[in-house]
Formats: C-alpha cells, structure tokens, sequence
C-alpha cells in the first residue's frame, strides 16, 4: 500500500539532500540514488575540505617546520582523532590510515596472520562475508598452512550462531567477521561472537564498512580486536581507509610497506620502526582524504548515528513492507534486524536487465554478485539486484523504487 | 535513449526462446566464458570438419543480452568457416563498442544487427560480448593445437 498520510521522519532529509551538490547538478535532475552501499555521495563540507587543503595549505606532514606543513599535520592528525572518538577508541594512535578497508584487512592478514599463525591453526570467517573480508584470509591460511572455516548463514539470513560452539576450537586464532552484510543487509550480532571468541583467546576481526555510517558503533564496547572500514561509504573521499587495532596488537603486528616516515632510527643495513601509529604509515599518506573525513565525520555527528539508524529503519521497514506485496519479487536477508540494503530479485528477469531497466527510469541501483560470491553461490544466484538507502534518500523515493519494479515486471512482461 | 532500441523484439525473443541450447556431442572444443564482475557464465560446444563450423550449442545463464548473443551468434556461425567468423568477430565488436568501422558481413536486416542498440549501453557490451569472446578463445585454443 503506497503511503496515504506522511510518515514522520526523524531527520530533515530535504535540508540533508541540499548539501550534496550531485544532486542539483542539471543532469542528474530526478537521479534517485540507491547504492549507497557501493559508494555513499558526498557532501559539500567534504569536497570543500578537501579543496581548502588543496588551494590553502598543501604540504606533506610531519617533515617541515614551516606554517603550510604545521596546518596540514594539525589537520591529518585532527581527523585521526575525531576518527578514534567516532568509534570510542582507547587512543588515537589505534587509529591507521589505509588505502581502504581492504587494504586495512590485507595489513592484519600479512601484519598479523602471516608472523602468528601455524600449520593447524584455524581462521573463522562466516559465509556472508565481502571478498575483501575473505580472500586475505584464503592467502593468509594458505601461506601459514591454517585452516579457514565458515559460520554458515540460515534461510532468513541470518549466521547460525548457535554452531559458534562447535566452530571455535582450542585451534582458533582469528575471527573475522562482518558487522553487517552487504548483500543480505543482516546486522551481525558481533558482540556475541567477539565474546565466544575471546573465551578460547581467539582474535576478532569486524568489518565495519556497511555498518560505521549508519550505527552508533564503539569498538571498545565491543571489544573488538580489529575493526576496519572505508571513508567513501561513510560520506568521506575515496582513497581512504580505517584499520583500528587494539594497541598491543599492532604493537606486535609488523609493518607491511616499508620506506619514508614509518622508520624510527635507520642504517646501512637494517631500520627500526617508528611508533605507532605511524609504523604503518610508510610514504606520503592521502592527506587531503583524510581531512575530508574528518569532515564527513563531523557531518555524520551533527545528524546524529542514532537518528541515522532510525531514518535507515523507516525507510526499510517501508520499502520491505510494499514488497511483501508483490508477489513476483523475492527479497533477499531477513525481515528485522537489518540494515538498509535490500537484495531482490524480480521473477524471470534478470538483475542485469533490471538495473538497465531502473536506469532508463532515473534510478540507480546494482546488479552483480556484490563481490560477495558465498552468498550468491548460497542463495543459488548467479546476481541479484540490490537497492540501498541512506540520509538523502526520503520516502518518495522509495515509492519510486516500488513503483519501478512494477513497471519493469509490465516492460519484460511478454517475454517471461 | 530509449530503452527498446537496447532490448529489441528479436532480442527478447532470443532470450525467451533460445536457439542452440546444449552440449554438442563429440565436441572438438569446449570453452567457457565468464564475466567476473556480474557472474554470468556461458559454455560452448562447437564441432569442426574441415575448417568448418558443423555445430554449435551453448548453455549458460545470464542477462537478455548475453543469452540472447549467446543464441543470435550460435545461430550464424554455424556452417562458417572459422576465418569467416573471426571477420564477423571483429565486425560485431565493432558494432556493439560503437566503433566506427564497415560490416560488410552484418546485413541490416539480419539478426546480429538487433544488437546495435548495446552501442548505447556501455556496461552492457560486456554481456552482448561474453559468447563471442568465448568462441574466439576456443577457436584460437584449437589453431593453436593444430599448429597454425
């Protein structure tokens, strides 16, 4: 049933859309952007971040003793504290800059896994997980001789959590794990599984990169060991991710590029490595980035996570309560407790076909396996469509994304 | 652009009801095609006798346009000779990429012409492409075997 009275939305999403120049640029008039959950949009405080550092203060960090460099290392490592309180980190120096999440994941699989793990040991990851949480920890196992093992998910979409017991061994060593999936749009209960883990001593890796800009998230309540996530799903530049460790963990991690400011003191033959963070920070770093994250956290901050999380769950419960009512669309992933990631699939037409078919009408949606091969291979799919909702999304649009799937299923209609 | 010059009549009929469907028996080449970013898959299975195409049959699953492509072009190849095909290859790449570039062997009237609309859908080209390429490595694999 298409809306009748309006709902009540927690947060202006009309103002929030005004920020986001993408939207008011003449060709995308009546865009509606449903793949947040590839990339989310950015907003002006961010581009304008970044294009001040640009025009004002460009300068490397941490090398020069004039004003241009002292502004742009204030600014970096600003960022990396508004970054460490986002997500109620210990200290910011648990806070490292990567090229992205998968970078982030690559850093503790070749930092961590590589120098720890043994022949025998076991890696646990669950079924749902996004290649970048994967495909490390197949090279990891590979190159250390320990065994990957998998939580399975059930039919709603949901981990069987309850397998956990027997999943965890003496063996286990790392844990990793995502918050919430990208497919299935189910919120991982990674409390309860960083807490099984921790009985047997094992380490928690979480995947935050489609939970971070829609949750409250605080990685100490956690306890999580690790937790990663990428600064253009979350309002911020691309080019930039987040690896959080627990200090004495990436204490004991090694680095894994070598060569300028990562150093502490250095030799004909050998180096010692400065403190953290910046022992993972070989090179020039992607200031500008960074300092737009800042800004898109400060964003993030001033709408609020929790209020986020409710608009996200307005949206959701709509779009799944109007799709309930067609019966030739599946929805993939569970009815509660997700996020606003909506896998479907539209009887006889093809995800592909159904993505060209959105675009002709102005919508912006994905198709494909969503790197998240497990899953499709689970599902029995080779693709699905998927549609995800964030802040400047509003309750029009989704009846737009409703009312396109029955035009798609009308437009493909005599050939299937 | 409209949305019916990508999803032709002829398309869309391929699609529904697909020529060549199968496994050939006997096959002289077997090769599959993928497309990693969307997952689609397509096998082919061709007879050759004497550089000729004797038969062609393909399974798959996919989009419109990649079965539908996987059908149209089964269906033309089939009593071509091998370097015939490579032409009509290059020809129909040309076609789908927009490229500016003659098809003597593509007649307007003729069913591969149905994919021209493909030229405005750039992500789409991959899926118009995923039989053909595939049947261009088999062939290949096979001269290759064959030492010319």
């Amino acid at each position: 049933m298409a809306l009748t009275e309006p709902m009540r939305d927690v947060i202006d999403v009309a103002d929030i859309r005004s920020h986001f120049p993408i939207f008011n640029y003449p060709e995308n008039r009546g865009l509606v952007y449903l793949d947040s959950a590839a990339t989310t949009q950015r907003p002006k405080e961010v581009l304008d971040a970044v294009r001040k550092f640009n025009e004002e203060y460009n300068s490397n960090t941490h090398r020069s003793a004039y004003k241009l460099a002292e502004k742009a290392t204030a600014g970096y490592e600003c960022a990396r504290l508004q970054i460490a309180q986002f997500i109620g980190a210990k200290n910011a120096h648990e806070i490292i800059f990567t090229q992205g999440a998968t970078e982030a994941a690559n850093f503790v699989a070749y930092g961590w896994a590589h120098k720890f793990l043994k022949p025998g040991d076991e890696i646990l990851v669950s079924e749902m997980e996004h290649h970048s949480n994967l495909v490390p920890w197949q090279m990891a196992a590979k190159r250390t001789g320990a065994k990957l093992k998998f939580i399975p998910f059930d039919a709603g979409g949901d981990l069987e959590y309850e397998k956990l017991d027997d999943l965890l061994t003496t063996r286990t060593r790392l844990v990793a794990v995502t918050h919430a999936s990208n497919v299935l749009g189910t919120r991982v209960d990674v409390q309860r599984i960083i807490t099984a883990a921790h009985e047997i001593g094992a380490v928690v890796l979480v995947d935050g990169a489609q939970h971070v800009a829609h949750s409250p998230v605080n990685v100490q309540e956690l306890d999580a060991d690790f937790y990663i996530f990428s600064g253009h799903k979350m309002l911020g530049p691309m080019g930039i991710g987040i690896l959080y460790g627990k200090e004495k963990l990436l204490d004991a991690m090694d680095p894994i590029l070598f060569g300028g400011s990562m150093i502490d003191e250095v030799h004909y033959t050998e180096s010692t490595w400065a403190d953290l963070p910046w022992k993972f920070e070989a090179g020039t770093q992607n200031i500008p980035a960074v300092i737009g994250l800042g800004a898109a956290i400060d964003l993030l901050q001033k709408i609020g996570l929790d209020k986020i999380q409710q608009h996200d769950a307005l949206l959701t419960d709509y779009v799944l309560s109007r799709l309930q009512e067609l019966d030739f669309v599946t929805v993939f992933g569970p009815r509660q407790n997700r996020n606003a990631v909506i896998s479907f699939a539209i009887d006889g037409i093809h995800a592909h076909d159904v993505a060209t078919f959105f675009d002709s009408k102005n919508v912006a949606i994905r198709s494909g396996h969503h790197c998240a091969k497990l899953v499709m291979k689970k599902l029995n799919m080779a693709s699905t469509a998927r549609a995800s909702f964030y802040i400047y999304n509003n309750l029009e649009e989704a009846d737009k994304f409703i009312d396109t799937i029955e035009k798609a299923k009308g437009y493909f209609a005599k050939w299937i | 652009m409209d949305l019916d010059d990508l999803y032709q009549e002829i398309i869309l009929e391929h699609y529904k009801q697909p020529k060549n469907q199968g496994v050939v028996p006997k096959a002289d080449i077997e090769v599959n095609g993928r497309n990693p970013f969307c997952g689609d898959e397509i096998t082919l299975t061709l007879k050759i006798v004497d550089g000729v195409v004797e038969d062609v049959k393909f399974n798959g699953s996919g989009c419109a346009i990649s079965q539908a492509s996987a059908s149209v072009m089964t269906d033309h190849i089939k009593g071509k000779k091998v370097n015939e095909i490579k032409e009509l290859f290059q020809e129909f790449a040309h076609m789908v990429r927009g490229e500016e570039h003659e098809h003597p062997h593509i007649d307007d009237m003729d069913e591969l012409s149905a994919f021209q609309g493909v030229s405005g859908y750039p992500t789409r080209v991959k899926c118009a492409m995923l039989a053909w390429n595939a049947m261009k490595e088999g062939l290949e694999r096979e001269l290759e075997k064959h030492g010319e």
